[in-house]
């Protein structure tokens, strides 16, 4: 990758990554199609897409929920898909957290908050005794800006946004370097997405975490995110800072995509244009992820990085020219 | 404008186990023809039931304590189930969150999209398809004849909410209630149907009451807006002087918590959860969340405060008595802009005048 | 009017008081309730289960508590007092006075065959002079042991294979599944008379032939629910915390199934009481001198015409125990899941 980007460490180096359902069959799924990406330690890589275009599944073959049928994962310089001895599994486990999408079916409903919010510090036995499990779980309720009276209650008794901040609480419990949050805001009402948001904000500070946020809400993504790609059945199409894709997003169904996002300001929307993606015909050139300016991937052919490196001018210098 | 709906000091409970919980507490507000109205919350502010209440569609545990739906000079509270049935599909029509579950999958779409003509009117079965060939091609459904005798998964997402609302259209009725139409779909199908709805509208003159917690949705396709929380109407008024010239704490700490275009340092957040319906607080709902709460909201629920003639809210930082406070950025740089239109505005009419 | 009003009040009222702590406002009020707490308060408003629970809670302590205060020996012969109709002290009713109607006269069946006066038998006595209400109770605590041990079977075997099944899918599942359609397609009498070629008629032998089929329906239930809830995010939560697949299946599985677990197995008590019935009134089942409800319905069929208290006793006692299995069970399906209900 580019000079500048080798002083960063490396935490998550996914490569050529398939995952493939009912494989060889002839209901077969690609789900992800080959795609690449790195992620630095500390910064939030926010991966954007519709539903089924392989987004959380990628999510989940990461954190080993599913077994990826070809590539590479690679965390913390150890490749995940070669795990096989049971402490090394359980290092991973403890590194690597996810948060889910569905606040109500995310936790068990019959389990008190406080048994699963230790549910992590009883297997890994990260606590001493009684005390200090009970002591550890009140701390994280705090830090999730719950009460520990909360601790003895049952999730049927929380607001949406309440039950996501158990789910990260969970997480955190294991002490994590790296949260996969996987469409944590989608289901959670307007006012209690920022709230989550800054949650997550906060904590990553404070506990120095490095994020991959899966989500469709383009808008939040960019503001949460660092990096962003983009997915369109089960490939990457577009990688790069999130300033860079939402302002100047180059690929056709990256432009698409943030041309369908509405704001909230009636006048921005009556001048919104929607642009259609036709999916380009197949013509046999050989495709991937090609850098067209520094730290910007677009998933194109050979002859296609000149015509996307000027389109990439063309709207910056569009910007440049509004502004003056 | 003509009034097509106009609901009065609503109050609808529900009892359950833990008690009565009060979802509805005092609803009022007007529809009129051609217009699309708005109605933003959150999960349990009540913008469901009060839509569901004009349908009649309320669980058995619900109890319309108090209040009026007039809809051609008729009260649908003091309606029979039968003269009900009449008026749904007909004249007023809804259509749901989630267009997986709201087809029948055993029913060709052809004869689902016709079958609300067949019930509501004396119509040949004939006749009938060909209303339903002809929506099912205003709604885009390509080669709409040919797809008559598919079923609904033979459909995508996005199409199958097309097929919902060439049902809910086909008897040309007066009112559509859209309860979160695109809340299921993606960003770009979203896109697609709410064209597609205003598309409609104007080709029809339907009056849609829209149901959704997307502000930028909203912003989209509302003339109208009107914010519940805690199952009161907060604050109602023209999309623009909701957008622009919000006055009420809750829509400020709504706008100020979504991202915009413009990057922010850290964004807005409303501390704490929604009210607990079951035992509402006294005074305004929103006290226990509102920075610029004082001590009359946890006391007295406020009135509306007119601001224009469009628009009303239902704080009490509108009294005379209260202190002037400062929104959220987000929120001067709104009212700045609204200024902005108004002053614009004045200079056109001026120059009319001239003319 | 309303700007009236509110003129009036005091610009002390509008003092800013900023947000609530954010404590305060995420307490939460009602109070709390495990999920049993809540089915139990549920369950109460349902009278019909809950009449039924009591009921059965008395047949089952007057079936059991009869080993030891049973009125009479349920299985002495006493073959002078045989076919004596029911007398109940201080009741004069035609029926239920020791009388019965011999061509058209009315004659005291106790006198005559010269019982003394202390002795009753409350509901008479069958051929062989044994006290009839002493036998529905030997009766009713062999159906209820019947009762009670399917519904350990189901729990046991059918639960566990279940979950197994379930919880390790593909070819696993696949074979397990095979095996439950071999099982099940074996008709229960056939499973009984092959049974009966190697054991003696009696309780064990229903309950082994109980054994081979009876707990299949409640496997396939918990295999499907278990399907179901392995998918839900929780389970996937707890398996990217490191949880083990055992740890999964009883922490997080089996309590989330535990309500219909237990509706199903409420179904299949009344289920097996009257397997056993059946098999005990064609003559499969329980050999006499023990007594089952089945074997008193056949005995008391027999004499139908001329002694028909002797069918009508324990044929009303299994149908209350039938009845008020099934209304409990469906009370608590509604319980358990409210939204299953209308």
């Amino acid at each position: 990758m580019v000079a500048d980007k080798t002083q960063e460490k490396i935490i998550l180096d996914v490569e050529n990554l398939k995952q493939y359902f009912n494989e060889g069959q002839r209901d077969e799924v690609r789900a992800v199609d080959g795609i690449s990406f790195q992620i630095f330690e500390g910064e939030t890589f926010g991966l954007v897409g519709e539903s089924g275009c392989g987004k959380s599944t990628t999510g989940r073959s990461i954190i080993r929920l599913y077994h990826p049928t070809a590539g590479k994962i690679e965390f913390d310089g150890e490749d995940v898909s070669k795990i096989k001895r049971r402490a090394d599994m359980e290092h991973f486990r403890r590194d690597v957290q996810m948060i889910y999408q569905d606040p109500y079916a995310s936790l068990n409903p019959r389990m008190k908050v406080r048994d699963i919010i230790a549910e992590g510090i009883d297997i890994h036995h990260l606590a001493t005794d009684v005390d200090d499990r009970n002591q550890q779980v009140n701390d994280l309720l705090e830090l999730v800006g719950l009460d520990r009276s909360h601790g003895t209650r049952y999730p049927h008794e929380f607001s949406g946004g309440q039950r996501q901040r158990i789910g990260i609480a969970r997480a955190l419990a294991m002490q994590p370097k790296f949260i996969i949050c996987d469409e944590p805001i989608s289901a959670l009402d307007v006012s209690i997405q920022a709230q989550v948001v800054n949650l997550l904000m906060e904590l990553q500070q404070k506990k120095k975490l490095t994020y991959l946020f899966i989500a469709h809400d383009l808008s939040m993504v960019k503001y949460i995110s660092d990096r962003i790609g983009v997915m369109y059945y089960g490939k990457l199409v577009e990688v790069g800072k999130s300033e860079e894709i939402y302002n100047f997003g180059v690929h056709p169904y990256t432009e698409s995509l943030l041309s369908a996002i509405p704001l909230p300001d009636p006048e921005h929307e009556r001048t919104r244009r929607r642009i259609v993606y036709k999916p380009a015909v197949n013509d046999g050139a050989e495709r991937e992820l090609r850098e067209i300016s520094e730290g910007h991937f677009v998933y194109c052919s050979e002859e296609e990085v000149p015509v996307f490196q000027k389109k990439l001018a063309d709207k910056k210098a569009q910007t440049e020219k509004v502004e003056v | 404008m003509e009034k097509v709906l106009e609901v009065k000091d609503l109050k609808i409970s529900f009892d359950t186990f833990a008690g009565k919980v009060h979802a509805i507490r005092g609803v009022e507000f007007d529809l009129y023809r051609g217009e699309t109205l708005a109605i933003v919350g959150e999960s349990g502010s009540g913008k469901s039931v009060t839509t569901r209440s004009i349908m009649r569609l309320l669980a058995k545990n619900a109890n319309v304590d108090s209040g009026t739906i007039m809809f051609k000079n008729e009260d649908l509270n003091k309606k029979d189930d039968k003269a009900m049935q009449k008026i749904r599909g007909r004249d007023i029509a809804m259509i749901f969150q989630d267009p997986m579950t709201s087809l029948n999958p055993t029913m060709t779409i052809g004869k689902q999209v016709a079958e609300p003509l067949r019930k509501h009117e004396k119509i040949s079965k004939k006749e009938a398809m060909n209303t339903a060939l002809e929506l099912l091609r205003l709604v885009g459904i390509p080669d709409a004849e040919k797809r008559l005798n598919n079923y609904p998964h033979q459909f995508s997402g996005g199409q199958r909410q097309r097929i919902v609302i060439a049902i809910a259209l086909i008897c040309r009725p007066e009112i559509l209630i859209a309860d979160e139409p695109t809340t299921a779909l993606d960003v770009t199908i979203q896109a697609q149907i709410i064209e597609l709805m205003k598309d409609i509208q104007e080709k029809i003159r339907t009056s849609i009451i829209f149901i959704t917690h997307d502000l930028g949705v909203v912003a989209n396709v509302a003339d109208r807006v009107a914010v519940m929380y805690g199952g009161r109407i907060v604050e109602i008024g023209t999309s623009e002087e909701i957008f622009y010239n919000p006055q009420h704490p809750y829509t400020w700490g709504l706008l100020s918590s979504m991202p915009t275009l413009e990057t922010q340092d850290s964004l807005y957040a409303i501390p704490g959860s929604p009210p607990d319906l079951l035992d509402p607080p006294t005074g305004d709902a929103f006290y226990p969340r509102n920075e610029f709460a004082m001590q009359i909201d946890t006391e007295e629920t406020p009135p509306f405060f007119e601001i224009s003639p469009t628009h009303k809210a239902a704080t009490w930082l509108l009294a005379p008595q209260a202190p002037k406070v400062t929104p959220p950025q987000e929120i001067v740089n709104r009212h700045q802009h609204f200024q902005k239109i108004m002053k614009e505005r004045e200079l056109v009419q001026k120059k009319l005048r001239e003319v | 009017m309303a700007e009236m009003d509110y003129s009036k009040i005091p610009k002390e009222k509008f003092e800013l008081i900023g947000h609530q702590d954010a404590a305060e406002s995420e307490k939460i009020a009602a109070p709390s309730l495990t999920f049993f707490q809540d089915s139990w308060r549920r369950l109460k408003k349902n009278k019909a289960a809950v009449i039924s629970l009591v009921i059965l809670g008395l047949i089952t302590l007057i079936a059991f508590g009869a080993i030891w205060l049973s009125p009479k020996d349920p299985t002495k012969q006493n073959v002078q007092f045989a076919n004596l109709p029911p007398k109940i002290p201080g009741i004069s009713v035609d029926g239920f006075n020791g009388t019965t109607l011999v061509r058209g006269q009315r004659v005291d069946k106790y006198e005559q065959v010269g019982v003394p006066e202390d002795v009753y038998f409350i509901l008479g006595t069958d051929s062989l002079g044994r006290d009839l209400l002493s036998r529905i109770f030997m009766g009713t605590r062999a159906s209820l042991i019947i009762a009670f041990v399917a519904a350990i079977l189901d729990l046991s075997f059918g639960v566990t294979y279940g979950l197994i099944s379930g919880m390790k899918g593909g070819r696993v599942d696949s074979i397990m599944q095979r095996i439950l359609e071999v099982l099940s397609g074996i008709p229960n009498l056939v499973v009984m008379i092959l049974f009966l070629t190697i054991f003696k008629p009696g309780i064990l032998t229903i309950i082994l032939a109980m054994a081979v089929t009876g707990w299949i329906t409640m496997a396939r239930i918990v295999r499907a629910q278990t399907l179901k809830i392995k998918d839900q995010e929780y389970v996937l939560a707890a398996t990217t915390l490191g949880q083990s697949q055992i740890s999964i299946a009883l922490k997080h599985i089996l309590p989330n199934i535990s309500s219909v677990v237990i509706v199903q197995m409420m179904f299949s008590i009344p289920t097996a009481i009257f397997f056993e019935a059946f098999l005990s009134f064609i003559g499969l089942g329980l050999t006499p001198p023990n007594a089952s409800l089945g074997m008193l319905l056949s005995e008391g069929y027999k004499l139908f015409r001329f002694l028909p208290h002797l069918m009508w006793a324990p044929a009303i006692v299994l149908s209350v125990i039938m009845i008020c299995f099934n209304l409990l069970a469906d009370g608590m399906r509604d319980a358990f899941d409210p939204k299953m209900k209308d």
